[in-house]
């Protein structure tokens, strides 16, 4: 029997294996940012530990970081947070892009830029998303504070095989159909918890045509099913998205590398826990109109009515009063005031030039208000580069520094009580973006025409300009 | 860790599907360096309207579910952000076992890191459950060791938990200084050809 790329790199970092007692599995790489980090450091002084292998760890600041004015954080808990990881990095030995760093960034778009994810590594960090470094093909997966503190002591993890899920997607994707409305489209259909206890592999035509960025929406959104870790296996994509990248080795030390990458894929007689086969074409772009990303529909369709029964009543009630909708509305019929595009999933280069893309001259519509927060330094200077910046400020759009932002409005952005948002993120829970706020997710290019036009619009009857280098 | 083994405690239900991490604790509690003191914070947004005054209809601040230490939900639980401030709010509100159809894996694992017990039990069980514990006298028994849970009023039902983890929560262990011993094998895994080199 053949084995799955999930069970090859799986296999590859055992340490221990002992019956009755999970593996014990190495961890190649762990990334630290400041909300989930200090608790952590807290408990290796307090027992007088060392962190085992600070070459293996890489920190930054991300998660409350301001958006305007990034030196000047009003909030007395937040500064203090960002000194600890200072502090800490410093102590312990650990490199950390702070925000005088040219790397700074959120933490899962700056790992690939700088070339730290690679292919068959075992990566985590304090954060459901790290399933993001999966698109290169490594098992990346967020851990609690007490694991992040495990790992810097010991470099490992106790961790119970995973289930192995193929999600196949074929066919095309039709013209405005993006990655992002593919994974939405994945949970809507199965569910915010299909993916639990599962590693899932995706593959089939629509993974393989995807660049990097758009790889990294998916695997990023494979928390949002439920399951801990998404990967994609590396390809000619891959590599030469990789090579050159800062923190990569060179010239013929890079080729050996992609040689052993190359054998980082499933076998044609692999075996997998559960296997989903989807038809790509069927896809329409999507808006999330619920409390979770499960709660989406295609652009083109309505909010659910209780009729059709394809929900447990009591939820859709509670959802569609939180969202102030109404059954069997429309989706292009929900007012927007707000846009978001940025966050983890879509703040990369690639989903601003979509974004840009849609803008074509035109300006955000009256009472929206709409921000780009680009998802890391190297991808503000890049923009700025290519005058992306010029487009969106020239529409209307603010334009800010890097970090998370509107994704979670830790920081001063918020969106108010009772407005609709639309936004790239990952995440429509209640009060995320603030508390009441209501939240829509959709693609970049989706939430940049949903600026222009203050509702939900179906791109695919929209000009769109290409924005190339 | 405080070693778990006969916990016997009054419950609490929250007859809700999906409750994510972001409910049981909203971010703007997360900036603080601590562990402790998270428990006034537990589903701020469910318990406390806009001006900080207690919602009388949310399930918590109902009379009948004051001096409960059992929680009891509905599938999924825990799902979302990785954020252990979640089990740490629930424990420090004083929520030591957990009991729903499923949760989130991060946030299973994230309890038992704290010394709580997240039970999974059939639907079935979890509905039988939520009707009765609003009764005054309703009291859980969960025996760890021999995997079971009773009502004393005649249920009595066994559940799941790998032997790893259950030794752990039995003895009360410390996982970190457990692993430090297999510090040989960590090296040897580290000087061999197949491991990655460092970054
Ligand atoms: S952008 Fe949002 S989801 Fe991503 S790491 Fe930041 S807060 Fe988490």
């Amino acid at each position: 029997m053949g084995k799955s790329i999930i069970e090859k790199i799986w296999d590859r970092h055992i340490v221990n294996e002992e019956e009755n007692k999970p593996d014990l599995i190495y961890i190649d790489l762990q990334y630290i940012h400041e909300v989930t980090s200090p608790q952590a450091f807290e408990g290796l002084r307090l027992k007088g530990r060392k962190v085992r292998r600070p070459d293996r760890t890489f920190a930054t600041m991300d998660h409350n970081v301001p958006t305007v004015n990034r030196y000047f954080i009003e909030d007395d808990i937040a500064r203090k947070q960002l000194e600890a990881l200072e502090q800490n990095c410093k102590e312990f030995g650990i490199r950390l892009a702070d925000l005088d760093s040219p790397d700074q960034g959120i933490v899962h778009v700056i790992g690939p830029e700088l070339g730290l994810t690679q292919p068959g590594m075992t990566i985590v960090c304090g954060d459901s998303h790290t399933s993001t470094h999966g698109a290169f093909g490594s098992i990346a997966f967020g851990i609690g504070t007490s694991e992040v503190e495990h790992v810097l002591a010991t470099q490992t993890l106790w961790q119970t095989k995973p289930k192995t899920l193929k999600l196949e997607v074929n066919g095309k994707l039709g013209h405005g159909v993006m990655a992002k409305d593919v994974i939405l489209y994945v949970i809507s259909k199965f569910g915010v918890d299909f993916g639990t206890g599962h590693i899932i592999e995706y593959c089939g035509e629509v993974f393989r045509d995807m660049s990097m960025e758009e790889r990294m929406t998916v695997c990023n959104m494979s928390i949002e099913g439920g399951a801990r870790a998404g990967l994609v296996a590396p390809d000619e994509t891959t590599f030469s998205y990789l090579k050159g990248r800062k923190y990569l080795p060179k010239g013929e030390e890079f080729e050996q590398c992609v040689q052993d990458w190359k054998s980082l894929s499933s076998d044609e007689d692999a075996v997998y826990d559960q296997e989903i086969i989807l038809d790509g074409s069927l896809i329409s772009p999507m808006v999330s109109w619920g409390t979770n990303p499960g709660m989406a529909s295609g652009v083109d369709g309505k909010v659910p009515t209780l009729a059709e029964d394809i929900m447990d009543p009591k939820e859709l009630n509670r959802a569609i009063e939180y969202m102030g909708l109404e059954e069997g509305m429309p989706i292009t019929e929900i007012p927007v005031q707000h846009v978001f595009i940025g966050s983890c999933t879509n703040s990369r280069i690639e989903d601003l030039r979509q974004a840009a893309g849609m803008i074509d001259g035109q300006t955000v519509q009256k009472g929206v208000r709409a921000m780009v927060v680009p998802g890391s330094q190297s991808v503000k200077r890049q923009a700025e580069d290519e005058g992306l910046d010029e487009i969106f400020k020239s529409a209307g759009f603010e334009w800010r520094e890097s970090g998370c932002s509107m994704c979670l409005s830790m920081n001063p952005d918020v969106v108010p009580a009772g407005e609709h948002c639309a936004s790239t993120s990952n995440r429509n829970f209640e009060g995320r973006q603030g508390a009441g706020a209501r939240t829509h997710l959709v693609s970049p290019a989706m939430a940049a025409a949903a600026a222009i036009h203050g509702k939900f619009v179906d791109i695919r009857n929209l000009k769109r300009t290409e924005q190339v280098q | 860790m405080e070693p778990i083994t006969i916990y016997k405690g009054r419950a609490a239900a929250l007859d809700r599907k999906n409750v994510d991490t972001d409910q049981i604790i909203p971010k703007q509690f997360l900036k603080r360096i601590e562990r402790s003191g998270f428990g006034e914070f537990l589903f701020y947004n469910w318990r406390f309207d806009e001006t900080g005054k207690k919602r009388p209809d949310f399930e918590l601040n109902q009379p009948h579910n004051q001096n409960t230490s059992i929680l009891i939900a509905g599938e999924n639980f825990g799902c979302g952000s990785s954020r252990e401030h979640a089990p740490w709010s629930l424990k420090d509100y004083g929520f030591d076992i957990i009991i729903a159809p499923s949760y989130a894996d991060i946030f299973k694992s994230n309890c038992m890191k704290n010394g709580m017990v997240p039970i999974a039990l059939t639907q079935t069980e979890v509905n039988y459950l939520m009707e009765r514990v609003s009764a005054p006298d309703y009291e859980l028994t969960i025996d760890l060791p021999n995997q079971t849970l009773k009502d004393g009023q005649g249920f009595e039902t066994s559940f799941e938990i790998h032997p790893y983890w259950k030794e752990m929560l039995v003895k009360g262990w410390d996982e970190i200084s457990i692993t430090l011993q297999y510090d040989k094998e960590i090296s040897a895994y580290e000087s061999q050809k197949k491991a990655v080199s460092s970054i």
